[in-house]
């Protein structure tokens, strides 16, 4: 039974991607029968390409993503040379880690809220300089997607720093820092000589992730990005909702192109991995030692803590938002604060609450078993073969998603499953596995294997050592990959609008969907609600294991999750 | 199992390869309380040979030869179904369980009921002079202490042949020679054929039985 489980994990993540590429490509070469399209052709291309705007939004598409990838690694790596081992890295540790469990659309808004012309950064500026009315320039949705790359950084460093937090040990980075410091090595040039090219292979995957996210991203972009054009995801999204069903030929080889875009975007980040390589290599021996690096260590500890801050006080602002009465600018809080529309939502929040479980739960159980169910059948057929194809489990994550769910969508229509609890869970697993994979194999990975001999050496069964002995070794770290799965469902934007039609209101979808509006208030409400369960669940990864084990001080040490 | 068929552990022309490269190679028979010393520099493979004899080796080393304990042929046979203990230099105790549930994890199924399992577990903890420590944290335990839960424990699981990995090199000379007589005295107690792979001399010295240098 095990050893199926890894092949029936893979094609529940490539068989999504795979069919839903399909059902992208035909339509978009004109084929899809439902729709009248029997005949291939490429009208649907002259379409597109006949689209106003299409080049700019391509550029912003493209061009945006990688700056914010290019931004969100140099800032992490900076930062982790810089501060590696010290008390401000550990601080910083613990500030990043509930960042990450904060929705992207929730600190896209946060970010909104603070740097609109009205927002909270240009209110402290009006208090000062003296203004009567918000100056008249467009912050956020300004025509080169600037916000739109901050909103992006801000979110992707917490995540890349966890990343790389977790390949720290396997380069034994304390000891190099050591070495580099007593050869006479500054520390920032010393960590990007000798521990850099360790741990970079680890986090490529996690940043190639990154890259292809934010090429691609779409509910992010709806809040910040330019509207005239907008970048080509957000136009894809739009003509796929267009009452207009011929659209949907369009929209569907515009996701190609977005496909080609995110290819063409990782083959530029791989030959600039490349060229950094080469001169790196020459670099990490010619000897500079750099060793006064004071300032650029400053730098990098105040990009880090701004991009904390960012998040954090937007949550902060939407806070207030979502309590304010009057609110007249240049005031820096509200004249009153009222409950009230707390009161009047509470009921819809329930329900959105509830289909947000709904999805979420059996996404996250069923993720967390798969994966255990591979990490522990790697464990007992002790062949390293099958952990390469493993890799194949992340491929969900390099593909756009805008480029494959609306095929999906035909796929699961195909099969009678459309607009089903069914479809859409199965629709979520494809982004909750391969993040659960990716938090859960370190730490199962590196549970002493000896443990798991000595027990089968005692008598124990295989299930019973899997029971009794290496699940409960590993509890806070399930639980922990348990809690990142569950962040993941819950900020899911496009499966859930595309997949379930519209029929699954999750609080993203709604929060999202308030983007347009510009209530400020109802969206720190909904902006709010997105983060209850994400941090209720990473509180309880916390909280269980240290009463469950309150008196086994040996779990504390055993497994960081 | 009958007296008669207590031959003891037999290492039939038994070698070890690693991509093709020979790591150990032995041919010895270890009669019941017999205690036998490999001594070998670090990759020598001598753990390699315990994890094949105890059935955890990894696919990835190829082994010939036949292990044959009290007449049965171990080759092929699931490491829960071999009966061969093993101890290794860290005591292994598992951390989420108290000391008293480290010990009933390797009390063996066909003993049934609660108060008797408890009381094997009790008997085992009075004999190691640890009585009333059931349900202590092994965390708080001393280096001796949790040395000697840790022999209880694999005790406990009626081993017919017993592997010590390295089993005294983490443990402070004062206790080193302490837990290594009462280590050996039981396995002589219990009639256990003993394979021990040290680098350390005086573990064989110890032992007094015979030593076999391996190449490095």
């Amino acid at each position: 039974m095990l050893r199926f489980v890894p092949i029936l994990t893979l094609v529940l993540m490539i068989g999504p991607v795979s069919a839903g590429l399909i059902g992208t490509l035909l339509p978009a070469f004109g084929i899809l029968p439902a729709l009248g399209g029997t005949t291939p052709s490429l009208d649907p291309w002259q379409a597109m390409f006949a689209q106003p705007g299409l080049g700019t939004s391509i550029r912003l598409s493209f061009v945006n993503g990688l700056i914010a990838t290019a931004i969100s690694v140099s800032i992490v790596m900076l930062f982790c040379a810089a501060w590696q081992g010290t008390r401000i890295f550990h601080a910083m540790q613990r500030v990043l880690s509930p960042i990450l469990s904060v929705p992207h659309a929730t600190a896209a808004f946060g970010l909104a809220f603070l740097i609109a012309p009205s927002g909270w950064i240009v209110r402290v500026v009006a208090q000062v300089a003296g203004w009567e009315r918000p100056p008249d320039i467009a912050i956020i949705h300004d025509p080169w997607g600037i916000a739109l790359i901050a909103g992006l950084v801000a979110k992707e460093i917490p995540f890349l720093f966890l990343m790389t937090l977790s390949a720290l040990p396997q380069a034994d980075t304390d000891r190099t820092a050591q070495v580099t410091a007593s050869l006479g090595y500054g520390r920032i040039a010393g960590w990007f000589k000798a521990t850099l090219p360790r741990i970079y292979p680890q986090i490529r995957l996690p940043v190639l992730a990154v890259l292809a996210y934010s090429t691609s991203v779409v509910d992010v972009a709806i809040i910040l990005a330019p509207t005239t054009p907008a970048p080509l995801s957000v136009r894809i999204l739009g003509w796929l909702s267009d009452p207009d069903l011929a659209l949907r030929f369009m929209a569907s080889s515009a996701a190609v192109l977005q496909l080609l875009i995110v290819i063409a975007a990782m083959a530029i980040w791989i030959a600039g991995e490349r060229l950094v390589a080469v001169i790196g290599a020459r670099w990490a021996i010619d000897g500079n030692r750099f060793k006064q690096d004071g300032a650029v260590r400053g730098v990098s500890a105040v990009m880090a803590l701004v991009a904390a801050g960012t998040v954090v006080l937007g949550l902060v602002v939407l806070l207030v938002w979502s309590v304010a009465g009057f609110w007249a600018f240049p005031d820096l809080l509200p004249r009153g604060f009222s409950l009230r529309l707390w009161a009047r939502e509470l009921d819809a929040i329930g329900n959105s609450l509830t289909t947000t479980l709904l999805i979420g739960i059996p996404a996250v159980v069923i993720a967390v078993t798969l994966v255990l169910a591979c990490l522990e059948n790697e464990v007992r057929s002790g062949k390293v073969a099958g952990r390469r194809a493993m890799f194949l489990i992340y491929l969900p994550l390099l593909v756009p998603q805008i480029s494959f769910m609306f095929g999906l969508q035909v796929f699961f229509s195909l099969l009678g499953l459309e607009r089903t609890l069914v479809s859409v869970v199965l629709g979520h697993l494809v982004f909750v596995a391969p993040y659960v994979f990716l938090s859960l194999s370190e730490p199962f990975r590196a549970l002493d294997p000896r443990y798991g001999q000595t027990a089968l050496c005692l008598g124990a069964s295989p299930t019973r050592v899997f029971w009794q002995v290496r699940l409960p070794l590993l509890t806070r770290a399930v639980l922990t990959a348990a809690a990142v799965g569950l962040a993941v469902t819950v900020g899911q934007y496009l499966p859930t609008l595309l997949i379930g039609a519209g029929r699954f209101a999750t609080v993203t979808t709604e929060a999202v969907a308030l983007a347009s509006g510009g209530d400020r208030r109802m969206i720190g409400i909904y902006g709010l609600f997105q983060m209850v369960l994400p941090f209720a669940g990473f509180a309880l990864a916390l909280l269980i294991p240290a009463v469950l084990f309150r008196h086994r001080r040996g779990m504390g040490a055993q497994n960081k999750g | 199992m009958p007296e008669a068929a207590k031959n003891g552990l037999e290492l039939h022309d038994v070698r070890v390869r690693l991509d093709g490269r020979e790591l150990v190679a032995v041919d010895l028979t270890i009669a019941p309380g017999e205690i036998v010393t490999l001594m070998g520099p670090s990759g020598s493979g001598k753990s390699s040979l315990l994890g094949h004899i105890c059935g955890t080796l990894p696919d990835a080393f190829e082994v010939t030869g036949q292990v044959v304990l009290d007449g049965r042929v171990l080759d092929g046979l699931a490491p829960q179904d071999r009966h061969v203990g093993i101890l290794f230099q860290d005591d292994l105790l598992f951390p989420h369980l108290s000391v008293g549930g480290n010990l009933a994890f390797a009390v063996p199924a066909h003993i049934k009921g609660r108060a008797a399992r408890r009381a094997r577990v009790e008997a085992a903890l009075g004999s190691a002079e640890m009585d009333g420590f059931y349900d202590r944290d092994p965390a708080t335990l001393s280096g001796g202490q949790r040395a000697r839960v840790a022999l209880m424990r694999v005790l406990l699981s009626e081993p017919c042949a017993l592997l010590l990995d390295e089993p005294f090199s983490k443990l402070d000379s004062g206790l080193r020679s302490q837990i290594r007589s009462v280590v050996f005295d039981l396995c002589r107690k219990n009639s256990l054929p003993t394979l021990m792979v040290t680098h350390d001399p005086e573990d064989g010295a110890a032992a007094g039985g015979r030593v076999i240098e391996l190449r490095g």
